[in-house]
């Protein structure tokens, strides 16, 4: 692909993106959110007409009207987020749309080729299980499967790893590996230095719809990419001291709660957060999480056992209730949790903050007072927008996120719960992210964070948790785990087994 | 019905309610020329007939004051995040009670009859505009089932009882109305020789002090939050089912309102027969963008329209067309939010795309 340039109402895509891979190469295509990786795919995929540019494959110039013409053509994509149906077996899912043209389906020959493929790169699909029970790791295969079924030779993966363990996402780059022995090319869109590293043999690093810079990638370092990546030099480590825990604020004993439909019930048996402290509580995405953030924000109520927030009962209370108790959160979506999209910054400061004094007296909003705090806000936390005016969705994430944090520091509270904080951010905003829970915790109050990104709980906290099958399966101070024995955990091992192992 | 609520209704839109309308009138144009009227004279006749002249301006304002306190009943329940279709049924609940009241003959002053003539018919709206809340906020119940069943619930039931219970009712069968609103509960004439009535006043002071509550209270910022993103709004420890009750209360009120102006103000009575307001209230509310001043405006455009669609008929034009109008305004305001919202739907659609690959 070569000065690919797209253009939408009021912004460029891109913006001259050259991509240039090899046959027979993992290239992993890097860049922050809002880069402009997904439109580029797109357009490789034919779901774009590119402005400007030549799209080629196998030096031959090709216009892809849609997404068949691309599979055709050889390519093939596997989707974050997975395109299957729950209840059809694998070899079903994978003829889907191309049943061929006779009136009975030859399901055995096609289960045969099913089986052959999978053998061939050890993917290790039944081609008769039903997708529903198979792993998120095993669905994903069934997505690669299908690729190659359809007889790609350039498979492109969108962010695999978002939802994989960290041992799910070793076996997926063994089979990388195989698939690329066999000569299949593999375009790897992430937005992680550390995948970049484990699997690709080289890089192409994009920012803000252009291409910044090609590398080999063992030639190259984390530190570049990274500086490439966000245009200027960030630290991609923090920096703190040790913690000195004190006081426990938080405390959960034998927690139970009501399940979302189709879950099964959170059972918590110990949980507490103790002030100086940033406790990670890490899983893979789906193990109780959701039920726990929902009980400790006072969203969903708990049906035994107690919980404590600066020694109150908040077992039966609201949400209102916890804030008063000294709780603050960081929703893990911002769009949907954290802010109002469409009211401005001040009244998203205002959400969450109405209970009484400064904002509203008498039931009155003090607009002028709250837009004043909100400005102040705005500076200490370098939220860039115009004014107090701007509504929140004109933000990018970064800044979403700082005017969330700045919201909820302000009513000084005991704890901090923050949940995936950094999910979907950029580098920069990652960095300040990650200070400010630093400088929160030295402050003397209790962070708790929550995140599906194992490395980002490795490196912030001070005590771990694992979330496994709605339990915490496992405890430990960091710095005396190992991320492989965390991960087995994760993998809904039991603690013992995981020794072993 | 998630697709019908306009993006944010904030009075920024205005320009979008105005292309709208200025599509609609090319439309409504185009139809006249193809039936072979001359539509520059249609058009001339419909604005004689709705601003010049003090009969024409108070026949506006008339059929302006119930579409301007309905409108503003839609949109408090549209700020909340409901489609609120029971605008009709709410607001002739409350145009009966309020007849009910005044027809009774209490023997009270003016000053004192007309404010509770008013008030029982904003309680008999309010209680039409509760049990959908209610229903929605207890059990899940949409709204738009709910208020339909209940628009016919009350067309039936007010046709029974002035049909059938004049024996406790002041009510006429022989008019299928209720009696007549004594003179001390009726709203006073503003201008001499024209039926222009006190409603007018109402419906301005209700919008200002919509607009109030929606923009300066906390109270309003909750309905607009919880309209606008229920899980925001649950983690803001705003609740949401007793917010969304309250908001359709006021939503009956205000259509309730609306129907009591009609009964003590202009009819003198409460005709069992519907004028259908309620569901012009509905093109009311979104062409003012749910925005408390802009339905005064949209109220007034709708309200000249009906005022002035009868002089039509001088250029030899159909006052039906006017329907065709308002019909056009409510396609013309959808039409443009597809249009806003296409990079969205064509981004989901490409996902889609990619999916069935």
């Amino acid at each position: 692909m070569e000065g690919i340039v797209k253009r939408f109402p009021g912004v460029v895509a891109n913006d001259g993106i050259t991509l240039l891979v090899e046959p027979g190469e993992i290239h992993a295509l890097l860049g922050e959110n809002g880069a402009g990786k997904s439109t580029l795919m797109n357009i490789l995929f034919g779901l774009y007409t590119p402005d400007e540019g030549v799209v080629a494959v196998n030096d031959q110039p090709v216009s892809f009207s849609g997404p068949r013409d691309a599979v055709l053509a050889g390519l093939g994509m596997v989707h974050q987020h997975f395109m299957l149906i729950p209840r059809f077996t694998v070899t079903e899912n994978i003829i889907l749309g191309n049943e061929g043209s006779g009136l009975v389906l030859d399901r055995t020959a096609a289960a045969r080729r099913v089986r052959e493929i999978s053998e061939s790169y050890g993917l290790l699909i039944d081609p008769e299980a039903k997708v529903e029970d198979l792993t998120v790791g095993l669905q994903q295969r069934v997505e690669i499967l299908k690729a190659l079924y359809h007889g790609s030779r350039i498979l492109i993966l969108d962010e695999p790893t978002a939802l994989l363990t960290p041992q799910e996402i070793e076996d997926l780059y063994g089979i990388l590996n195989r698939l690329k022995a066999d000569g299949t090319t593999i375009i790897f869109i992430t937005h992680k230095l550390k995948e970049v590293a484990a699997v690709s043999d080289k890089v192409t690093v994009i920012r803000r719809g252009k291409t910044v810079g090609e590398r080999i990638t063992s030639e190259t370092t984390g530190q570049e990419l990274a500086d490439l990546m966000v245009g200027r030099g960030v630290s991609l480590t923090v920096a703190r001291t040790p913690a000195t825990p004190g006081r426990t604020i938080l405390s959960a004993k034998n927690l139970t709660a009501q399940p979302i439909h189709g879950h099964k019930p959170l059972s918590i048996a110990d949980l507490e957060l103790r002030a100086g402290e940033i406790l990670g509580v890490c899983g893979v995405e789906g193990n109780g999480q959701a039920e726990l953030v929902e009980v400790l924000s006072g969203l969903r109520p708990i049906t035994g056992g107690t919980l404590a927030v600066n020694e109150i009962d908040c077992g039966q209370r609201d949400p209102n209730g916890f804030r008063e108790a000294g709780l603050s959160y960081i929703p893990e979506d911002r769009h949907h949790r954290g802010l109002v999209l469409d009211f401005p910054l001040w009244e998203n400061v205002l959400l969450g903050n109405a209970q009484g004094e400064p904002f509203v007296r008498r039931g009155l909003v003090r607009g002028r007072k709250t837009q004043d705090v909100t400005r102040q806000l705005m500076a200490d936390f370098d939220v860039r927008a115009p004014s107090p005016e701007t509504p929140a969705r004109a933000l990018s994430g970064g800044n979403q996120q700082k005017l969330i944090i700045a919201r909820e520091l302000f009513r000084n509270p005991d704890v901090l719960l923050a949940i995936q904080p950094t999910r979907g951010l950029d580098v920069g905003a990652i960095e300040f992210v990650h200070k400010e829970l630093v400088r929160v915790r030295d402050e003397g109050k209790a962070v708790m964070l929550l995140s599906y990104d194992l490395d980002e709980v490795m490196d912030l906290s001070d005590r771990i948790v694992v979330m496994s099958e709605y339990q915490i399966t496992g405890e430990f101070v960091a710095g005396e785990v190992t991320r492989n024995h965390l991960g087995l955990l994760m993998g809904g091992r039991h603690s013992d087994e995981a020794t072993q192992a | 019905m998630k697709r019908l609520k306009l993006s944010s209704g904030s009075i920024v839109n205005i320009g979008g309610s105005i292309i709208a309308v200025a599509i609609a009138l090319l439309l409504g144009a185009l139809v006249m020329r193809l039936s072979g009227a001359d539509p520059w004279a249609a058009y001339k006749a419909l604005w004689n007939g709705a601003f010049v002249g003090r009969r024409s301006i108070s026949e506006t304002l008339i059929y302006s004051a119930p579409l301007i306190l309905a409108g503003l009943g839609f949109a408090i329940s549209s700020r909340a995040g409901l489609f609120n279709i029971g605008i009709e049924g709410q607001l002739i609940t409350g145009g009966f009670v309020a007849a009910l009241v005044g027809a009774w003959d209490l023997g009270l002053p003016s000053v004192i009859y007309v404010p509770l003539a008013l008030l029982a018919g904003a309680l008999g709206g309010a209680v039409w505009g509760f049990f959908p809340g209610f229903l929605k906020a207890r059990y899940g119940a949409h709204e738009v089932i709910t208020t339909i069943m209940l628009n016919y619930l009350a067309i039936r039931l007010i046709t029974y009882l002035v049909l059938r219970r004049d024996d406790i009712l002041p009510v006429d069968p022989t008019y299928v109305a209720t009696k007549k609103v004594v003179d001390a509960a009726r709203l006073p004439i503003l201008l001499d020789r024209t039926r222009l009535h006190a409603g007018i006043l109402i419906a301005l002071g209700a919008a200002i002090v919509l607009w109030w509550v929606l923009f300066k209270t906390r109270f309003g910022f909750n309905v607009r939050a919880v309209g606008l993103s229920q899980g925001a709004s649950a983690y803001g420890g705003i609740k949401w089912g007793s917010t969304v009750v309250i908001a359709m209360v006021i939503a009956g009120a205000l259509a309730g309102l609306a129907g009591a102006g009609e009964s003590l103000g202009l009819h003198g009575r409460h005709w069992s027969t519907a004028p259908g307001y309620g569901f012009t209230a509905i093109a009311v509310g979104l062409v003012g963008r749910n925005h408390p001043i802009g339905v005064i405006f949209s109220g007034l455009l709708f309200g000249a329209l009906n005022a002035g669609g009868p002089a039509m008929q001088s250029a030899h034009v159909s006052k039906e067309i006017v329907q065709l109008i308002q019909g056009f305004i409510i396609l013309a305001i959808a039409a443009l939010e597809v249009v806003n919202r296409l990079p969205s739907i064509r981004s989901r659609m490409a996902r889609r795309a990619s999916a069935g690959a």
